[in-house]
């Protein structure tokens, strides 16, 4: 029995956010996630933006809570260490009559608090987003809306929680939890059991089904599928502000989208999806994508295309649900964390703070909290006169494994030694095998080196976790 | 019976018709040269292939060294013979060309190897 | 800063070719830069014979071609060779940023020839829909982990391409012990050598799927099937022939790209459909005094005319050096 005051379920951005903002107080906090790192989940598939405010209803939750998120992300990503940038958005529209959309949108937005407004026109758009489809006519300029690295967002949230004391449990899915007097056993991978006073569902997809472990019925998750096509990284100008169409009622539109790392993204689409592990792209969505992006910037071209993913979007009705179960006193649900739950996440981690508050326990602040985590390094982030000195200091800087992205050996045992297990996991840290050749050149020096640093043989190493090893069968044990 | 094959003899990969009886050639036609008889005659009766594989080389500076046969082995006997390179193991220093084995597999047929490696 | 005369970057046939041709014709001091812990390039896990037919009049497998470049250059004092040396930059002025473990140069060349050859294309380039499970490689990176790391990368496999990379995986994978369930081919025909569609396919009654092409991956976390599909001569799907074939592994064998990255960043002018620098006679980028020799320059199908072109290559970078010294 291994006795917490809380336990989080689940190791995305939502998770590891309440983690790290409730590691600043004198309690013991484990969070449980079933995959074998975090970020495998919705926070790895998505388009990586922070959202001004623009897109979500003026009095919804999600609404104020996008809009003290993108405040409070920029501070957050300061003290972490992650790359945030303002790029700032236009929402575009082809025909006169449409200005007036665009005026109702920037109302709505202004009555959230988004700051900064502007509808811009067509000599506006000439100067300041040149490749735009000339035919756009007008467009509502909101300049607070960034990127960020999603997934790199949650190692780095978790890597600062566990820096203050928060215990991590990979490859525990939560199966049963059984509510006592004041407290709550979790039972984890088939034995293990956590008690807890208070549990926090931060499941992503499977909120649902961890609600319904404790009886609560109310909430049904309908996965929505989002696919999204990264384009190559020489394409990363060809825009300079994230690009939406007009909004429909039930998604943002297709979208061309800037991400932290460089590549242009495209996309994503909106359709029901058929499970909660329904991950396949289609010849149907990439064919809708394209044409919906060359309409923005008709340069855009197919043979661009790099790579390409489908994301599910948790949705549980039209807001997110985040709740303190008054019938179930600790438990507390944080579900239906739909778009654009990475940009609230912060916002969600104070308000989930609150609400532990109001379950009983008390939160005194630690006086040692270590707000700052030290940086991971990336050369390609860099520019190159300055990897001179990180190579004088470590030789392994100047040993590149990925010659797309210009990643380094040190780069790959760094990310292991921070985390990473598979492959996808040192992908997602370090960019390695994200580039145009997609691990054609790398796979086996990466291989080779998680090998080593985990003390596994080959045929043990997977993509992201066991069922998806890499190769069938290594020489190494042939009989002599 | 008739057997269809490719002649692969030359670029023009003719498509040969060859009567056959007992494993023997009978005859042949569609070639445009008389290297299509000589190729359909050899593929049918007695297939030969050149095997090209790796053995392994611990403590070289590869972890395997590929090698060849010096002339090709009958076809049916490629499976038998990968297994038994398999079984190889180097750990001395090679070069291109160096022989491994003299008499593989009883075949008449050096295993050499193709590269060098220290 | 070094400044040597020559600086060539890749050392596979094509720049090996070049460095040898270019010391024949009495250049003194050039630098070759090679990514890998080796020389030889591709060739080293090319283990298969039909290499040197031409250059040598023997049927040569890749890695012995490759040895009687290596040893030439190792034992010319004109050549210096630096492994495990990435060039990651290149600028107008031709300075190279290199980097390897230990130090971070920059070399400025008075002449550069560019071999860096190709990379794959891959699953995504075409693009295969599906999910995106552990089994799909790219042909040449499968042909890598077998030859070369002794890793077998699957048990039942589809390979999707037929070009001579995918039909001498196919005869690879089968005598190693895989099972290869079908090779699927959106031309009206194989793209390789007769030989290796007798030898590859036809010798292990493999089947060749022509006019097809895959149309799904499936498989959450492994590869567990593909859908295929007949397609027509304007290669569109046709209604009704779609079948599935299980397999846990995808090899992706749909041609060649050009890596020429160097030479775009240094502004040199590109064709950017087929991702090679525009010349103005073989070798002779738009960049004075930068050449561009083999695959990068375009995808041959045979490394005896890499050599022969790259020699040529080289005589050139000898000449614009008398040139302009
Ligand atoms: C296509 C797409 C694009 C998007 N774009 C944006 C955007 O640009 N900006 C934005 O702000 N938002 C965006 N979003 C929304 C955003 O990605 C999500 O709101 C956010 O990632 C949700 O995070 P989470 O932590 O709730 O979920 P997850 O990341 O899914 O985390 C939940 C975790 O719980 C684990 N888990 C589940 N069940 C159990 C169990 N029983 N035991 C233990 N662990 C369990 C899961 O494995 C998972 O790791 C997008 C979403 C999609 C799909």
């Amino acid at each position: 029995m291994k006795p917490y005051d809380i336990l989080i379920v689940g190791g995305g951005v939502i998770g590891t956010a309440v983690a790290r903002e409730l590691s600043k107080y004198k309690i013991k906090i484990a969070l449980l996630e079933k995959e074998v790192e975090l970020a495998f989940g919705v926070s790895k598939s998505n388009s990586g933006i922070i959202h001004p405010g623009t897109q979500t209803p003026p009095r919804s939750l999600k609404g104020r809570l996008c809009l003290a998120g993108n405040r409070l992300l920029r501070s957050w990503a300061q003290e972490l260490g992650v790359h945030f940038k303002e790029v700032g958005e236009l929402i575009v529209a082809f025909r006169e009559e449409e200005r007036a959309v665009l005026q109702r949108i920037q109302q709505d937005a202004e009555s959230l608090g988004v700051l900064g407004l502007k509808i811009v026109d067509r000599a506006w758009l000439a100067e300041h987003e040149p490749n735009l489809n000339p035919e756009v006519k007008a467009a509502l300029y909101a300049p607070s809306a960034g990127i960020v690295s999603p997934y790199r967002l949650v190692y780095d949230l978790a890597e600062n929680a566990q820096q203050n004391g928060v215990d991590l449990f990979l490859q525990h899915p939560v199966s049963a939890i059984r509510p006592g007097r004041g407290y709550f056993e979790v039972v984890s991978s088939g034995s293990t059991v956590f008690r807890a006073r208070v549990v926090i569902n931060a499941a992503g997809l499977y909120a649902d089904e961890v609600a319904r472990l404790v009886g609560i019925q109310d909430i049904v998750i309908h996965p929505r599928k989002g696919e999204e096509y990264l384009l190559d990284k020489k394409r990363e100008n060809l825009t300079r502000h994230l690009l939406f169409p007009l909004p429909t009622p039930t998604s943002k539109g297709i979208l061309i989208i800037k991400s932290s790392d460089g590549n242009p993204i495209i996309g994503p689409t909106a359709e029901p999806a058929q499970s909660k592990e329904d991950l396949g792209t289609t010849d149907a969505g990439l064919a809708k994508i394209l044409a919906s992006v060359q309409k923005m910037v008709p340069t855009i071209q197919r043979r661009d295309i790099i790579a390409y993913f489908a994301g599910l979007r948790p949705v549980a009705g039209d807001d997110f649900i985040i709740r303190h179960e008054a019938a179930l006193p600790g438990f507390i649900n944080v579900a239906g964390i739909q778009s654009p739950g990475l940009t609230a996440a912060p916002a969600i981690a104070l308000m989930v703070r609150d609400l532990v508050r109001t379950s009983g326990l008390t939160l005194a602040p630690k006086r040692r909290f270590q707000r700052h985590r030290k940086p991971s390094v990336h050369l390609f982030s860099r520019p190159l006169s300055s990897a001179r000195a990180l190579v004088r200091k470590d030789p392994a800087y100047g040993d590149i494994v990925c010659r797309c992205e210009l990643v380094s050996a040190r780069e790959i045992r760094d990310a292991i030694q921070r985390g990473a297990r598979t492959l996808d996991g040192i992908k997602f840290r370090t960019r390695a095998q994200a580039g145009r050749c997609h691990g054609g050149f790398c796979t086996t020096r990466i291989m080779k080196i998680l090998a080593e640093e985990l003390g596994q043989p080959p045929e043990a190493l997977t993509k992201r976790g066991p069922g998806s090893e890499i190769i069938a069968k290594s020489r190494d044990h042939d009989p002599a | 019976m008739k057997k269809r094959l490719t002649c692969i003899a030359c670029p023009q990969s003719c498509l040969l018709e060859a009567e056959v009886e007992d494993n023997r050639v009978r005859s042949i036609s569609g070639n445009k040269c008389p290297q299509g008889e000589i190729y359909a005659r050899q593929e049918i009766e007695n297939p030969l292939r050149v095997l090209t594989t790796t053995v392994r080389s611990p403590g070289l500076e590869v972890k395997l060294i590929p090698v060849r046969t010096d002339r090709p082995l009958p076809k049916h006997r490629l499976q038998e013979a990968i297994q038994a390179a398999h079984k190889i193991k180097i750990t001395r220093p090679v070069r291109a060309g160096d022989v491994l084995a003299d008499n593989f597999l009883s075949l008449q047929v050096k295993l050499i190897a193709t590269r060098t490696a220290k | 800063m070094t400044r040597p005369d020559l600086v060539i970057v890749g050392a596979g046939p094509a720049g090996m070719a070049a460095a040898l041709a270019a010391r024949d014709q009495g250049v003194r001091d050039i630098l070759l830069l090679e990514r890998d812990q080796h020389l030889g390039g591709i060739l080293n896990q090319c283990i298969h014979p039909g290499f040197g037919l031409h250059q040598f009049k023997q049927d040569y497998t890749g890695p012995e071609f490759a040895d009687q470049y290596i040893r030439e250059v190792e034992a010319a004092p004109e050549i210096t060779v630096s492994l495990r040396t990435f060039a990651a930059r290149f600028a107008p002025d031709k300075t190279l940023t290199c980097l390897r473990p230990g130090r971070v140069d920059a070399i400025r060349a008075r002449a550069v020839i560019f071999a860096t050859g190709c990379r794959e294309r891959t699953r995504e380039m075409i693009p295969i829909p599906g999910t995106r499970p552990a089994g799909v490689f790219p042909a040449g990176l499968a042909q890598k982990m077998m030859n070369l790391e002794g890793l077998l990368p699957g048990r039942t496999v589809v390979i999707a391409g037929s070009g001579d990379i995918g039909l001498i995986m196919a005869r690879r994978l089968t005598l190693e012990g895989a099972r290869v369930q079908a090779v699927i081919e959106l031309q009206a025909e194989s793209r390789g050598l007769a030989r290796n569609v007798v030898q590859c396919l036809e010798d292990f009654s493999i089947p060749l799927h022509c006019r097809h092409r895959i149309t799904r991956i499936h498989g959450q976390n492994r590869v567990e099937k593909v859908s295929v599909a007949a397609v027509d001569d304007d290669l569109r799907d046709r209604p009704g022939t779609a079948f599935d074939i299980p397999c846990d592994t995808v090899l992706i064998s749909v041609g060649l790209i050009p890596e020429n990255e160097l030479l775009e960043m240094a502004g040199a002018a590109m064709d950017l459909k087929a991702n090679t620098p525009v010349v103005r006679e073989l070798g002779v980028t738009s960049l004075p005094g930068v050449f561009v020799a083999g695959n990068a320059g375009n995808i041959y199908d045979l490394v005896d005319s890499v050599t022969r072109d790259s020699e040529r290559v080289g005589q050139k970078a000898e000449a614009y050096l008398r040139g302009v010294a």
